[in-house]
């Protein structure tokens, strides 16, 4: 089937299969692979996009529900080759190990600081609870998104 | 290759049925896709996608009663308003429930229809007596939640049937909401064992009604007239809780699986009664 959608800003048209995972056909076809498979089964956050603003997990996705939606990746966060506010805090604040879990984290992260500009380290945990770490044990990822909210309120 | 169907109305979503009445339908996925994946459930003729059915989707209320329609998401009815201030029991449960990932895909009326022993609004659903609205697109039925759910994701939907919305009395004799879900961590864990209640506490402390259930503890959720009797007429206390508390364990029918042991189960069914006296609303 064809689908249109806007991807990263750009509208995007693609001839798939119907059924295929979101995060294949962003993978697969789109070729960017900054979208992680991790469990595959909505538990780990690694395949987190956004759908329209609101952080989804694209494993459990099927191609059909990008129709006509604004997807954003960890692609298209970046502005012109300038990195986001939370990549560059997560880079200050050493919140990236092996880096797998990085991308949903920081599509998750920038979900909740749009809800939420000025969240609590518990609201924080809380925004990522959908988001597994297996290397940093959490505190510098929490770090780098309270620096961020912090930057943000101070400009 | 499956189609998948994406209808914008019911009546189109009748249609796409109507044409292909054994297509599987889901709403966030969260269940459905997982089993899918991993071949417990078998390659469906073509998949039916409640996401942009926004008939089904809203929250209404009138004098008494609060109707959720089936396909609102957990983390819109967790910001609702009318959820917060009719059924907090309800919102205490949804902040539980899998992740901000899950909440924002899962739906009410997936965690029904999944019929888990362990769905977390469950409990809370099943005190406040809600009633789910049926519907194949010329007849609808309403039943309880308790009829309509008849084992471990086991429910009486029909074939060619949907889950519309979910009915609900406000519970305005009530004056203290609580759930407590027990997991082996906070976030994406299911429950152990959860308890929803709803008590009516006098200025003096003394337990005028009571409505309790517990999740994860049997083939679905449990109620026992006998731990609501043995609190009804009784002060809010230590005494009063550990009572009923040896009454429930007798009652609950849990069972051994990688989660924890039924003994532990059991334990916990009491436990988390105890609880109600730090959770109580300040006199």
């Amino acid at each position: 089937m064809t689908i249109h959608f806007l991807l990263n800003g750009k509208k995007t048209t693609l001839d798939v299969a119907p059924d295929r995972r979101a995060v294949d056909v962003l993978r697969e076809v789109c070729g960017l692979t900054g979208t992680k498979e991790g469990c595959g089964a909505g538990e780990c956050g690694a395949c987190t996009i956004l759908v329209d603003g609101e952080s989804r997990l694209s494993c459990l996705m099927l191609a059909a529900q990008l129709a006509g939606r604004e997807i954003t990746t960890i692609e298209g966060i970046s502005d012109e080759g300038h990195l986001h506010p939370l990549q560059d805090a997560f880079i200050q604040h050493g919140a990236v190990q092996c880096g797998f879990c990085t991308p949903g984290m920081i599509l998750s992260a920038s979900a909740l600081l749009n809800r939420n500009p000025n969240p609590s380290r518990a609201d924080i945990r809380m925004g990522l609870s959908g988001n597994l770490c297996r290397c940093t044990g959490y505190q510098k990822i929490v770090d780098a998104v309270a620096a961020t909210a912090r930057r943000e309120e101070e400009s | 290759m499956t189609q998948v169907y994406l209808p914008r109305t019911l009546a189109e979503l009748w249609s796409y049925l109507e044409g292909k009445p054994e297509a599987l339908v889901y709403a966030g996925g969260t269940d459905l896709l997982v089993k899918m994946r991993t071949g417990k459930v078998t390659a469906a003729p073509a998949l039916i996608c409640l996401e942009r059915l926004a008939e089904i989707r809203d929250v209404r209320e009138t004098a008494d009663a609060i109707r959720i329609g089936a396909a609102a998401t957990h983390a819109e009815l967790l910001r609702h308003p009318l959820i917060l201030t009719h059924l907090p029991v309800l919102t205490q449960a949804l902040h539980t429930l899998g992740s901000p990932l899950i909440r924002n895909m899962g739906t009410i009326g997936g965690n029904i229809c999944t019929a888990s022993p362990a769905g977390d609004t469950l409990p809370p659903l099943y005190i406040l007596r809600a009633e789910v609205e049926l519907c194949n697109g010329e007849t609808i039925r309403i039943m309880t939640i308790e009829e309509f759910i008849t084992g471990p994701g086991a429910t009486q939907l029909q074939k060619g049937e949907l889950l519309t919305g979910v009915l609900l009395k406000k519970p305005v004799e009530y004056n203290f909401h609580h759930f407590e879900k027990v997991g082996q961590r906070k976030s994406m864990a299911c429950a152990v064992a959860s308890m929803a209640a709803l008590l009516r506490l006098s200025p003096a402390g003394v337990i005028e009604a009571a409505r309790l259930s517990w999740g994860s503890v049997g083939p679905t959720v449990v109620t026992a007239a006998v731990v609501e009797d043995a609190l009804i007429g009784e002060k809010l206390s230590l005494e009063t809780l550990a009572a009923a508390a040896g009454k429930i364990k007798q009652i609950v029918a849990p069972i051994d699986d990688v989660r924890a042991t039924a003994e532990y189960r059991r334990s916990v069914s009491g436990n988390l009664l105890l609880r109600l006296l730090d959770a109580r609303p300040p006199s």
